[in-house]
C-alpha cells in the first residue's frame, strides 16, 4: 500500500472542530444493554481508538455514528446533522465487518460501483493503488484471501474520498506483514487531515495509531485519555505467591491495580512491584512462592477492565 | 461543549443528475453481472422452464399435429410465467435475504447510495433475465413445436412476462424481509412451485379441480398467466382490466408487507 493520496477538491475539516458526537446514547437489543450512556466528540483530524473486548458495543457505536442504528435515548450528531442524512454520506467512509460480500464481482467493479455513490470520488486506479488491489483488480472477490478481503473493505471506505472514516476493526484477520501496511495506510490518512474513528480490540493497535483512546466496556466508557495515560493506568507489573492473607485486604494495599485469588495462590496486577511486596512481607512474612514479571499489555487491558468492573461501576 | 456550536459544517458537493443517472446504471449493470455469473441462478432461472417446456409442451403431447401446436402455444404462455416467477422470486428475495442477513446492505447503506438504486437494479435485473427467459421460449416454441405468432403477439408476450416482474418482485421482496439468509431459498421453494401448480402453469387451468379454479383468483400468477394467454390468443376470460387491477392491487400489499417488515428491521441487527 502506498502512503499517498489526492487531497480533496474541498478544504479538510479544520482541527479541533467537532464533527461528530454522541449524547448519552443509550440503546438495548432485546435483553442486552449494548449502550449505557454513551458520550463522545471526534475532534477533526484526530484519530480516536475505541478500545474494548468483543460484545462492550463498539460496533453497536459505530453503527449509531453511521446512522444504521437508532439510539433508545440520547442524540447523535455528524457534521451537525442527523447521521441518517445522505448528503452527510457524502463526507463519510466506512468500514465495517461483513460475513458476506457478493462474491462474483471483481476487485475493480466493487471499486467502480461504490466510487459512483460519491459525487466527487478518488480515480479509481488510485483507490486500487491506495488499498494495494493493483494485483488483483481483476479477481473476483470469492477468490481472495481473507487479507485481500479486507482491503477491499478498505478500499470501499475511502473511494469517495471521506473526510471522516469509521473503520470497524478493520486490522482483523490480518498477518503482522498486512497489518503494518494498513497502519501506515490509516496514519496517512490522518496525516491529510481526515479523522478516523477506529475500533480495535488489540490496545497496542489503538497505542499505535491513536491520537486518544476511548476504553469501552460492557457498553460504558470506563477510561479515557491518551494512548501514554492509558498505557501508564495499564502497564504494570504481575505478582504471584502463596499467603494466608485474604483478597480482600491485599486489595486494600496501596499500587494494587486487581487481585485473584484460587485457595492461598494469588495474582495481582500492580503499578510497581517493589512498595506492594515491601507492604506484602511485612503483613505476611511466611508469604511464598513470589514471583514478579512484567504483565503483557494485553493482561494489562484486561486488568484495567476487571478492576473497573470489580469496583462496581457497572 | 463550545466547539460543538459551531461543529464543523462545511459545504459538500452536490451530486448531478448526470451522475445520479450513472449511478442508477452501474447499481444495474453490476447487478446482472453480480447475477449472470452464479451459475445457480443464472442458469436455473433460464434452464428450468426452457427444460419444462421441451418436455411438457414438446415431447408429451398429443400426436395431433393442430392440438400440439395449440398445447406448444399454451405452454408458451404458462411456462413463461412460471420462469418469469422464478427468475424475480429468486432475484429479489435471496439475494435480498442474503445481503440483508450477512451485513453486505449495511456497507451499502453506510454510503451514499439512495436504497432506490439498490431496488431498481434487483427489478431491472429480474426483467432482463424475464425477457431472456421469454425469447427462449419463444424460439424453442416456433423452431421445434411450431408455434406462430405475429410478431405483434410475441411482442406483447414478452412485454407482458417483463411486467411481471414488478408483481413478482414485490412478492419476493416481501419474501426477502422474513426470511433468513439459509432459509430463503428453502422458502422461496415452498411458495414458488405449489403457487404455480396450483395457478395452472403446469397442468391447463381448466383441466383442473373445481375448487382450485376459483382459489386460482387469488393467486398472483394465475392474473400473469391469463394477460400471456390473452397475449398469445388462448385466454377464456373476457377482459384484461380484471387481472390487471388484481395484480397492481397484490403489488401494492406485497409492498405494504415489505414496508412494515423493513420498519421493523430498523434499528435491529439487521439492515
Amino acid at each position: 500500500m502506498a502512503a499517498v493520496i489526492v487531497q480533496p477538491p474541498w478544504p479538510a475539516t479544520p482541527p479541533k472542530l467537532t464533527v461528530a458526537q454522541a449524547n448519552r446514547v443509550s440503546k438495548a437489543y432485546g435483553s442486552v444493554q449494548a449502550l449505557r450512556e454513551v458520550s463522545l466528540g471526534l475532534r477533526g483530524g484526530e484519530l480516536l481508538a475505541l478500545l474494548g473486548p468483543n460484545g462492550a458495543g463498539k460496533t453497536t457505536l459505530v453503527r449509531m455514528l453511521l446512522g444504521l442504528a437508532s439510539p433508545d435515548s440520547g442524540r447523535i450528531s455528524v457534521f451537525g446533522a442527523d447521521p441518517r442524512d445522505e448528503i452527510m454520506r457524502y463526507r463519510v467512509g466506512a468500514m465495517l465487518q461483513v460475513a458476506r460480500v457478493p462474491e462474483t464481482l471483481r476487485v475493480r467493479e466493487h471499486i467502480d460501483l461504490f466510487s459512483s455513490y460519491y459525487p466527487n470520488p478518488l480515480p479509481i486506479a488510485e483507490t486500487l493503488r491506495i488499498a494495494g488491489l493493483e494485483e488483483i483488480k481483476t479477481r473476483r472477490f470469492g477468490e481472495l484471501s481473507g487479507g485481500q478481503r479486507q482491503r477491499v473493505l478498505f478500499g470501499i471506505s475511502i473511494c469517495g474520498n471521506p473526510d471522516l472514516l469509521f473503520l470497524d476493526e478493520p486490522t482483523v484477520g490480518l498477518d503482522v506483514e498486512a497489518r503494518r501496511l494498513m497502519w501506515a495506510q490509516i496514519r496517512a490518512l490522518v496525516a491529510l487531515g481526515k479523522t478516523v474513528l477506529l475500533t480495535t480490540h488489540y490496545l497496542h493497535e489503538a497505542d499505535a495509531l491513536a491520537d486518544r483512546i476511548l476504553v469501552l466496556q460492557h457498553g460504558a466508557i470506563v477510561a479515557e485519555g491518551t494512548p501514554a495515560e492509558i498505557k501508564a493506568r495499564t502497564i504494570g507489573k504481575q505478582v504471584r505467591f502463596s499467603s494466608r492473607l485474604s483478597v480482600e485486604e491485599i486489595r486494600t494495599i496501596p499500587g494494587v491495580v486487581s487481585a485473584t485469588a484460587d485457595q492461598q495462590k494469588f495474582e495481582l496486577q500492580v503499578q510497581a512491584a517493589e512498595p506492594v511486596v515491601r507492604e506484602l512481607l511485612l503483613r505476611d512474612s511466611w508469604l511464598s512462592d513470589l514471583e514478579v514479571t512484567t504483565a503483557g499489555l494485553e493482561e494489562a487491558f484486561l486488568a484495567l477492565t476487571q478492576n473497573h468492573h470489580s469496583k462496581g461501576v457497572n | 461543549m463550545a466547539a460543538a456550536s459551531f461543529a464543523a459544517r462545511l459545504t459538500v458537493p452536490q451530486r448531478s443528475f448526470r451522475n445520479l443517472v450513472e449511478l442508477f446504471a452501474k447499481e444495474a449493470m453490476y447487478e446482472v453481472v453480480k447475477n449472470v455469473r452464479i451459475p445457480i441462478y443464472a442458469v436455473s432461472t433460464v434452464a428450468f422452464p426452457l427444460m419444462f417446456y421441451v418436455l411438457f409442451g414438446i415431447v408429451l403431447t398429443p400426436n395431433n399435429p393442430v392440438n400440439r401446436s395449440q398445447a406448444a402455444t399454451y405452454l408458451l404462455a404458462t411456462m413463461g410465467t412460471f420462469g418469469v416467477m422464478g427468475a424475480s422470486l429468486f432475484g429479489f428475495a435471496v439475494s435480498l435475504a442474503v445481503e440483508r442477513g450477512q451485513g453486505w446492505l449495511q456497507v451499502k447503506r453506510a454510503s451514499p447510495m439512495p436504497l432506490s438504486a439498490y431496488f431498481a437494479a434487483k427489478l431491472i435485473s429480474a426483467m432482463l433475465f424475464s425477457g431472456t427467459i421469454a425469447v427462449g421460449l419463444l424460439t424453442v416454441g416456433s423452431v421445434f413445436a411450431h408455434v406462430r405468432l405475429a410478431p405483434v403477439q410475441a411482442a406483447e408476450l414478452i412485454s407482458v412476462l417483463m411486467a411481471a416482474s414488478i408483481p413478482f418482485g414485490a412478492l419476493g421482496l416481501a419474501l426477502g424481509y422474513i426470511a433468513k439468509p439459509n432459509s430463503a431459498p428453502p422458502v422461496v421453494n415452498l411458495i414458488y412451485l405449489p403457487l404455480s401448480f396450483c395457478s395452472g402453469l403446469w397442468i391447463p387451468i381448466f383441466l383442473l379441480p373445481k375448487f382450485l379454479q376459483q382459489a386460482a383468483r387469488l393467486l398472483p400468477p394465475f392474473h400473469v398467466s391469463q394477460l400471456a394467454l390473452r397475449a398469445v390468443g388462448m385466454s377464456r376470460e373476457t377482459g384484461p382490466t380484471g387481472h390487471i387491477q388484481a395484480l397492481v392491487g397484490f403489488t401494492l400489499l406485497f409492498l405494504g408487507v415489505a414496508v412494515v417488515l423493513y420498519r421493523r428491521d430498523e434499528g435491529q441487527s439487521y439492515g
